[in-house]
């Protein structure tokens, strides 16, 4: 019984290891400028993970063979360097590793938010709402008019809540179902949310973050690759939570010229 | 050292009648059994929840046989609506979080024996803690009544976050009363278990018999101890919290909800709250309940295999501070549930730092565990397999915490099904795993019936393989990029991960199969059992010093007194290769006693 325990733990271990090995289900092809840091970030802790979970699962499948079911003479023996060892081993060896994976991590999520964005990078609004994003763009004056939520209604198609009437820097602003960027240009995502906790998550683009309602967050990022890719709600946020979603273009600066002025002209 | 004349002030008479006796009784061991029972109630409505989910997942808009009766409105024709698949999650998540893994390791075992391992009568507030049971029992009461309301229960999964918990039914189904419900049930919840910690704070700190030094409680009792000081900390927060979300409800308040939002077209009438201080509160009370649920299981695991290895650990110190210490850093690392929530960037550095160190206590006490095996006499039966196993999953479910640790590698894997199969394999399989190792190994004493070997071994082994197919292939689908909590799976790119959802589901059939072999055996055992001898395991602490099942006043009318330390295994005494810590007999001990 021993022996078959420790056969099943070194089975399992092998092969929970192998679609890791093998990529079987990773992560798709990373499309932006700061992705590559995270990704690293990534395999060093797989690797480092891996490994202590390989050596954990070993150890303990080797000593119940060894150990168990032994006869009554036998004589116990104790681990030679006794707790102190162990304990130096695993302040040494995980201290350091965590140590170093907490440094070097700190590069990545500096990259996407202790840096500022760029001055010229591209603002568009995002409005996260039960259960659907929607996208402003500032138009040819480059501002955003206020926002009044009270003005909401989808009947006449006002998604943003924006009074093209009075606010002058609104009337020329471009709202849109769907997401579209230019390749290789930064963008500065300002995000708000109109009733409830929400989330923009883009695989590819290896971003994540959470609308907070009542606070206006901010992301930046620059994508390196024309596509089409799912931008999905990963917040709770009500029974059409699994549906919320939308698409992101990643077009080229003409393509995505010619879209903008395709959707001002439907406005 | 605590005086025995403290002790026998806390005696209180036999229960002459039925009702005192087995229903509102005083009796540590009653409410122990009681809070077991009702554990297993909610394990398996938990579990019940879980395959109507996972069926779900897999097979999309197949129709569930019966399940409309369960919820007309939630399932017509027996199909799952996306909302009811949220409303059964939200209840198997704050079930097995609240109702199994907090209680039957923290409240039932050790409502069972820390009294009789510190060899006390009984704890020192019996009303106190007949109370935190019958509050418990009530919460899940109130819990369970939510599936019978008008909307039913809530949907906003066991985390509750606002201001989905606090705008109300615009929110959705189940977000009025349904939240005020679950809102209610996990305050009382929380009365409940401040009321029980205060017990166990005072027992460990008062009531122990002569010779009982600190370090001489075995790890079992400093578990339940260290567990009962974060319950009286991290309760204490939920519990007002929960009230100011029913607030938020009923008197107009607005503590959680901001200004200038709009659901369905109309502004909501609230302003001035904030959102991101729910999360604050809930995760202050919510990392720690991870180790709330999970240091029982370190000790309990670290009893078992000490009485079926023969020997001392290598360092019982060693573990009873790591213990200590996952206790205290858990209370530093909440915001890592938190990192892409909006919050203060430079706060996630800051928690991530503690989280990252949290992995060296939990380390040492996996190297002790595992290097204390080396040159041991192992005894493999159904306890020791699920010890054994725990092990196994604690690393297993540890190191993907790793990841989840760097707030930029949570960028990917934030809210995807690699944080559901790290929690569910440290917190709910590791803590399951203990909860079986304590059954087995503690049910003769609490039964004085053994329990059938065969059965406990093919329950392990289905387990075990069950537990690993299920919950390693949620850390593949979240690195695929799999968003949890979704109740179908519409993205394109989430289709070609529908296989690894239907093996999943068809591995938690199996494993939860094996659940009700562990149902038989309990209660089959109880009644037509190997009737147990005293000390079945020739184990030393002082439960096994006692009858079997203990009398009333749990060593019959005498005052134990301990003269050894917990562990005295490998040694040579006139019983065998231990001696028992209220034995008088001297003995040559491996080494120097603690």
């Amino acid at each position: 019984m021993a022996k078959f325990f420790a056969v099943t733990i070194i089975v399992i271990a092998i092969l929970s290891a192998i679609p890791i090995l093998r990529h079987t289900w990773a992560a798709p092809e990373d499309i932006s400028t700061h992705g590559s840091l995270i990704d690293e970030q990534m395999s060093e802790t797989m690797a480092e993970a891996g490994i202590a979970f390989l050596a954990a699962q070993f150890l303990l499948a080797i000593f119940v063979w060894q150990f168990s079911n032994r006869p009554a003479d036998a004589k116990i023996k104790s681990f030679p360097g006794g707790a102190k060892a162990l304990v130096i081993a695993a302040l040494l060896v995980v201290g350091i590793e965590v140590l170093a994976l907490g440094v070097f991590g700190v590069r990545a999520w500096a990259d996407v938010y202790l840096k500022p964005p760029s001055p010229d990078a591209m603002p568009i609004q995002v409005q996260a709402g039960q259960f659907a994003f929607y996208f402003r763009y500032p138009g040819p004056d480059g501002k955003f008019g206020p926002l009044h939520p009270e003005m909401i209604n989808e009947s006449t198609q006002n998604f943003f809540g924006i009074d093209q009437d009075h606010d002058q820097d609104s009337k020329d602003d471009i709202v849109t179902a769907e997401m579209a960027i230019p390749v290789n240009k930064e963008v500065h995502l300002l995000m708000h949310s109109k009733d409830l906790g929400h989330s923009f998550f883009v695989r590819e683009l290896r971003v994540q973050q959470d609308f907070v309602p009542g606070l206006d967050v901010s992301l930046h990022f620059t994508a390196t690759k024309i596509g089409k890719y799912e931008i999905v709600c990963t917040q709770l946020c009500g029974l059409g939570h699994y549906n919320m979603k939308a698409y992101l273009d990643v077009l080229s600066q003409q393509d995505f010229d010619d879209w903008l002025k395709k959707q001002a002209a439907a406005q | 050292m605590h005086d025995m004349s403290v002790n026998t002030a806390h005696h209180h008479s036999p229960p002459t009648t039925f009702i005192s006796k087995h229903v509102f009784s005083l009796d540590h061991k009653v409410i122990g059994k009681q809070y077991f029972a009702l554990a297993l109630v909610a394990a398996y409505v938990g579990m019940f929840l879980s395959w109507l989910m996972r069926i779900h997942l897999a097979w999309g808009d197949a129709p569930i046989p019966g399940l409309q009766l369960l919820s007309a409105n939630g399932a017509p024709g027996g199909v799952m609506t996306p909302e009811y698949y949220l409303q059964l999650m939200t209840m198997h998540g704050t079930i097995m979080v609240f109702f199994v893994l907090t209680t039957a390791p923290f409240a039932a075992f050790g409502n069972f024996f820390l009294p009789i391992q510190v060899g006390a009568e009984d704890m020192p507030f019996p009303h106190f803690n007949m109370m935190s049971f019958w509050v418990t029992f009530v919460a899940f009461i109130v819990l369970m009544a939510s599936f019978f309301v008008p909307d039913g229960p809530t949907l906003g999964g066991w985390t509750q976050y606002a201001p989905l918990n606090s705008v109300g039914p615009v929110a959705g189904p189940g977000q009025g009363l349904g939240v005020i419900l679950w809102m209610a049930s996990i305050g009382l919840f929380c009365v409940g278990q401040l009321l029980g910690s205060l017990n166990f704070i005072t027992t460990t700190l008062d009531l122990r018999v002569k010779g009982m030094s600190l370090m001489r409680l075995p790890l079992t009792a400093w578990a339940w101890f260290i567990t009962s000081c974060m319950g009286l900390t991290a309760f204490a927060v939920l519990m007002p919290a929960c009230i100011l979300v029913i607030l938020d409800h009923v008197a107009g308040t607005s503590f959680f909800v901001t200004s200038g939002l709009n659901m369905g077209g109309q502004m909501l009438p609230h302003s001035g709250g904030s959102t991101l201080l729910w999360q604050h509160l809930f995760w202050f009370f919510g990392h720690p309940e991870v180790y709330i649920a999970i240091v029982p299981g370190i000790g309990i695991v670290s009893h078992i295999l000490l009485a079926n290895m023969r020997r001392q650990m290598l360092s019982q110190r060693t573990l009873i501070y790591s213990m200590g210490a996952l206790a205290i850093l858990s209370y530093m690392v909440y915001g890592h549930h938190m990192f892409v929530s909006g919050m203060n960037p430079f706060s996630a550095l800051a928690f991530s730092f503690p989280t990252l160190v949290i992995t060296i206590p939990a380390t040492i006490v996996v190297l002790i565990w595992t290097f204390s095996l080396y040159g041991s006499k192992l005894r493999i039966n159904s306890a020791s397999l699920f010890a054994l196993g725990f092990i196994s999953m604690f690393v297993s479910g540890g190191v993907s915490g790793f990841f989840l640790a760097q707030p930029s590698i949570d960028i990917m894997l934030h809210a995807t099904y690699f944080v559901v199969g790290h929690f569910h394999l440290v917190m709910a399989v590791a803590a399951m795993f203990g909860i079986f190792a304590g059954t087995y190994f503690w049910f003769p004493k609490m039964a004085g019936r053994m329990m059938n070997e065969p059965l406990g071994k093919i329950h392990f082994w289905l387990s075990f393989v069950g537990a690993y197919c299920i919950f390693m292939p949620f850390h593949y689908l979240g690195m695929a990029g799999n968003v949890r909590r979704y109740a179908a799976f519409v993205d394109d790119y989430l289709q070609p991960l529908i296989s690894v959802h239907r093996f999943i589901t068809v591995a938690a059939l199996i494993t939860g199969f094996a659940q009700l072999i562990f149902l038989y055996n309990l209660i089959h055992s109880r009644f037509w059992g190997k009737p147990a001898t005293d000390n079945p395991w020739e184990a030393t602490s002082l439960e096994w010093s006692t009858a079997t099942p203990p009398p009333f006043d749990n060593f019959g009318g005498k005052h134990p007194i301990v003269y050894h330390d917990p562990y005295q295994y490998n040694v040579q005494s006139s019983v065998g290769d231990y001696v028992m810590q209220t034995s008088p007999e001297q003995v040559k001990t491996e080494r120097e006693e603690l």
